[in-house]
């Protein structure tokens, strides 16, 4: 989907990216990595704090493997107006028009320590868990949107219209702002979001899902011994995505 | 004067008592295992203070507990049609929709939470 109000800030995506160098895998990472699940009655903890590491050498550029996986999770339906559609992930193309050099890496939430999104939102439907993902309360929210305008990645979605055929674990309805969850359903049962699944079976592995703060997951290892980007580090926001090769 | 008086507050109870007579009392499916997470009484007064308290441990906190949980109350109480199909809780005649038509209590839950259970919603 073409958005004009976007391309400023792919392309500023673009620039800055271009000027980090390409890295090497590192050999034996591991895709996914998750702490020992909590009890399914215990809150989640200031302890932990989910991140995702997304590696764009290893992002394919054609690839939606992500951005399918998401859809099926959530059931998000398409509503027949493109630019109504529901899109908690993306694939973004950034573009370095000095050399013509592209890459490709899937945006989503953030999930952002200092969320903007929870800054302004009135009705303290935008949150963030204990663990650092950011989320939304559907039941307190009233759709006003302020979120959306407020976050700098275009990561937040609305839904204009009723949904049906929503899955148990991930309610969804008109009137409501949503966004990238981190799956947070299936990683409180110790499993990883959709998303990192899907891009593990398709063998590309781009995605690494794991707890920032536990120095023992290779996520943590990875962002303590590589290099790696926050996008918009201008904002500090301490993002809980990171991107390599970005 | 008195005669008239108790024959009319006859004639009115008569009334009032056939008119509840043909009111058709909510009549919904049983719901699946032994007994509720509750006491049946204390459900039907207090069902929404439990499923009020559990969204707001399960959506801020993330206690996952299933005890108090929509979801719980879905997959136990959804029934299913001669096809094996399920049938949506808040249908009339289902184990929500039986009570809120008859009490007149618009329900908004299932506008964005599934009214049946997951393994059928599956593709």
């Amino acid at each position: 989907m073409t958005d004009p109000a976007n391309k400023p800030r792919r392309r500023f995506l673009g620039r800055t990216g271009a000027s980090t160098a390409l890295l090497a895998l590192v050999p034996g990472v591991k895709l996914v990595d998750l702490a020992l699940a909590k009890d399914e009655d215990e809150p989640a903890s200031v302890k932990t704090r989910w991140g995702l590491l997304v590696d764009a050498n290893r992002c394919v550029t054609d690839c939606q493997a992500c951005v399918s996986a998401c859809e099926d999770e959530h059931a998000l339906a398409k509503t027949g107006t493109a630019r109504l559609d529901p899109q908690w992930i993306r694939k973004v193309e950034l573009v370095d028009e000095s050399n013509d050099r592209s890459l490709s890496i899937p945006l989503m939430c953030q999930h952002c320590e200092d969320a903007p999104c929870v800054d302004v939102c009135p009705t303290g439907a935008s949150f963030k868990r204990a663990d650092g993902m950011v989320l939304v309360d559907k039941h307190t929210c009233i759709g006003c949107r302020y979120c959306m305008m407020a976050c700098p990645f275009n990561a937040r979605s609305f839904v204009h219209g009723e949904v049906t055929g929503q899955k148990s674990y991930s309610p969804r309805g008109k009137g409501t702002v949503e966004s990238c969850t981190l799956c947070v359903h299936r990683v409180d049962q110790d499993r990883a979001p959709a998303c990192v699944e899907s891009c593990a079976v398709d063998g590309h592995g781009a995605l690494t899902f794991g707890d920032l703060n536990d120095s023992e997951s290779t996520v943590s290892k990875t962002v303590r011994s590589q290099p790696h980007r926050e996008l918009r580090p201008d904002l500090a926001l301490n993002t809980g995505v990171r991107y390599r090769g970005v | 004067m008195t005669q008239r008086f108790v024959m009319a507050l006859l004639i009115i109870l008569s009334l009032a008592t056939s008119s509840i007579a043909d009111v058709t009392l909510p009549s919904y499916p049983k719901g699946k295992g032994e007994h509720c997470v509750e006491p049946t009484d204390v459900m039907r007064r207090d069902h929404f203070e439990y499923l009020m308290h559990h969204r707001q441990i399960s959506v801020h906190l993330g206690v996952r507990s299933k005890r108090h949980s929509l979801v719980g109350c879905v997959d136990c109480h959804a029934s299913q049609a001669d096809d094996g199909a399920y049938i949506p809780v808040n249908e009339p005649g289902q184990f929500c929709g039986s009570c809120h038509i008859y009490t007149a209590v618009k329900i908004d839950c299932f506008s964005c939470h599934a009214a049946v259970p997951d393994a059928v919603v599956k593709q």
